[in-house]
């Protein structure tokens, strides 16, 4: 019955199949996802050495410390070698546009968050900053730490300090930037952008327009385009 | 929301207007903030901590997190476990009398009690903590240091961890051998059953899980100091501090 009513009306006109831009290359994911799965497998390295009751349960100190230090350092090298020898133009690019901040960047954080957005909203280039900042800090604070305890005349008083705290303060921007990539629902969508390379044209427009603006034409592919790797 | 926006819906490209470099600003800033509490970490943490242990106190979480709380260093990949049936404590060297106690026999001697603060060199500090156990001259003399014994060798059950005091510094008024750590046993990850606790000088000479006990003429280098570590580790004037 329900289908002959439904041959009975007009057809609906097609729904215009999604039109998608590419908002990330190969090289921006690559570096996002080696820093995001180091990250946690530091976090969970880092809290065994530290949490009392999991020194129990994971006795082999040594052997996580060693997780944990050749992590820091993979995740350095890896880093490093995506940025340089991958797509070094659209590295630098993100690097110019996270520096910028025009007017409607200081309305978005003065909480006008509809005023409109280049490619990274204000927010995120703070998120890039701070990130980028806390990741230095890590380094140095872990590289003092190994190297005091291999020569006391590098010790710092504040240095299990500084790790510590940007440990706790990361733990919390990660918990912002998960709910935002992947609960709420108007920002998750650019989850697509960070695995795939590409968002939906409507979504970019929405949050997106002065980037959206700029982008020339071609960049803007019909339909979903391939998702094979990107330059 | 349609799922894509017809062109003269668009708004016209604009300029970055006002633009500012404040991205590098941004990072320099916090880098430099925190390259500060690499000096000054002491002194912020003792700030902080008025507003976060209460806060971790309250809602349990200093109970699982070390907010101004203990760290578990170790340096071997299994942790000493603890028979009280088998469990021996070993003195010998230089002393008349060679023996071994078991842990029942250690209650037996005059308990000292204290409370007093623990420093690690790597800068994280413990107030207050309440020890219980036995003072040195009090377990040694059962087995009669000789007059040639200058210093104490410990040796941890947890290989090859081990370092020396001299038995002048054993003297001290709050130097114990601790078997109670805040009114409890001392647990598995503290050195249970027995420690050292010598306040004045960095945790490493606090030896942990303690099997051995040997009296030597002079202090030698223990696992740490073998690594570039102070053998005199006093608190604020040792190991690149004071």
């Amino acid at each position: 019955m329900a289908e002959t009513t439904a041959r009975a009306r007009p057809r609906p006109p097609a729904r215009p199949r999604p039109r998608y831009v590419r908002r990330f290359t190969l090289t921006e994911r690559l570096l996002h996802w080696v820093h995001a799965s180091a990250f946690f497998v530091l976090l969970g390295s880092g809290l065994i050495l530290y949490i009392p009751s999991l020194s129990t349960t994971f006795a082999d100190r040594p052997l996580i410390k060693d997780v944990h230090f050749y992590t820091a350092v993979s995740w350095a090298g890896a880093m490093l070698l995506i940025a340089l020898l991958g797509n070094r133009r659209s590295v630098l690019r993100t690097i110019r546009e996270v520096d910028l901040f025009d007017r409607d960047d200081r309305r978005f954080l003065a909480g006008h968050t509809s005023s409109p957005q280049g490619r990274f909203n204000a927010g995120q280039k703070v998120n890039v900053i701070v990130t980028a900042a806390f990741a230095t800090l890590f380094c140095i604070s872990g590289m003092l730490l190994w190297l005091g305890e291999r020569n006391t005349d590098i010790r710092l008083g504040g240095t299990l300090y500084l790790h510590d705290a940007l440990m706790y303060l990361s733990v919390v921007i990660v918990v912002g930037h998960l709910y935002l990539a992947l609960i709420n629902r108007s920002t998750r969508h650019s989850l697509r952008g960070i695995t795939l390379g590409t968002v939906r044209e409507d979504w970019a427009a929405a949050h997106h327009a002065k980037w959206l603006d700029a982008t020339p034409a071609g960049d803007a592919a019909t339909t979903p385009v391939s998702d094979g790797p990107s330059p | 929301m349609p799922a894509s926006l017809p062109p003269d819906r668009r708004q016209s490209p604009r300029e970055n207007v006002g633009a500012r470099r404040l991205g590098r600003a941004g990072f320099l800033g916090l880098v430099g903030a925190g390259g500060a509490t690499l000096f000054y970490g002491k002194q912020i943490s003792s700030v902080t901590n008025v507003v976060t242990k209460p806060f971790a106190d309250a809602t349990g979480l200093s109970r699982i997190v070390p907010s101004g709380g203990w760290r578990i260093y170790t340096v071997a990949d299994t942790m000493p476990t603890f028979d009280r049936a088998t469990w021996r404590l070993r003195l010998d060297g230089l002393v008349g009398r060679p023996l071994e106690l078991s842990y029942d026999e250690l209650l037996a001697l005059p308990k000292a009690e204290q409370v007093s603060t623990f420093h690690c060199v790597t800068g994280w500090i413990v107030d207050g903590v309440h020890w219980g156990g036995v003072r040195f001259h009090d377990l040694l003399a059962s087995a009669g240091p000789l007059p040639a014994a200058r210093a104490a060798h410990f040796i941890s059950a947890e290989y090859p961890y081990d370092d020396y005091l001299e038995l002048s510094n054993l003297a001290l008024p709050d130097v114990m051998l601790a078997y109670e750590m805040d009114g409890q046993p001392l647990l598995q990850e503290h050195g249970a059953p027995v420690r050292v606790v010598i306040p004045d000088m960095y945790g490493y000479k606090n030896v942990k899980w303690v099997e051995r006990i040997t009296l030597v003429p002079r202090v030698g280098a223990g696992y740490w100091e073998q690594r570039g570590y102070d053998v005199d580790a006093w608190v604020g004037r040792s190991n690149g501090y004071g």
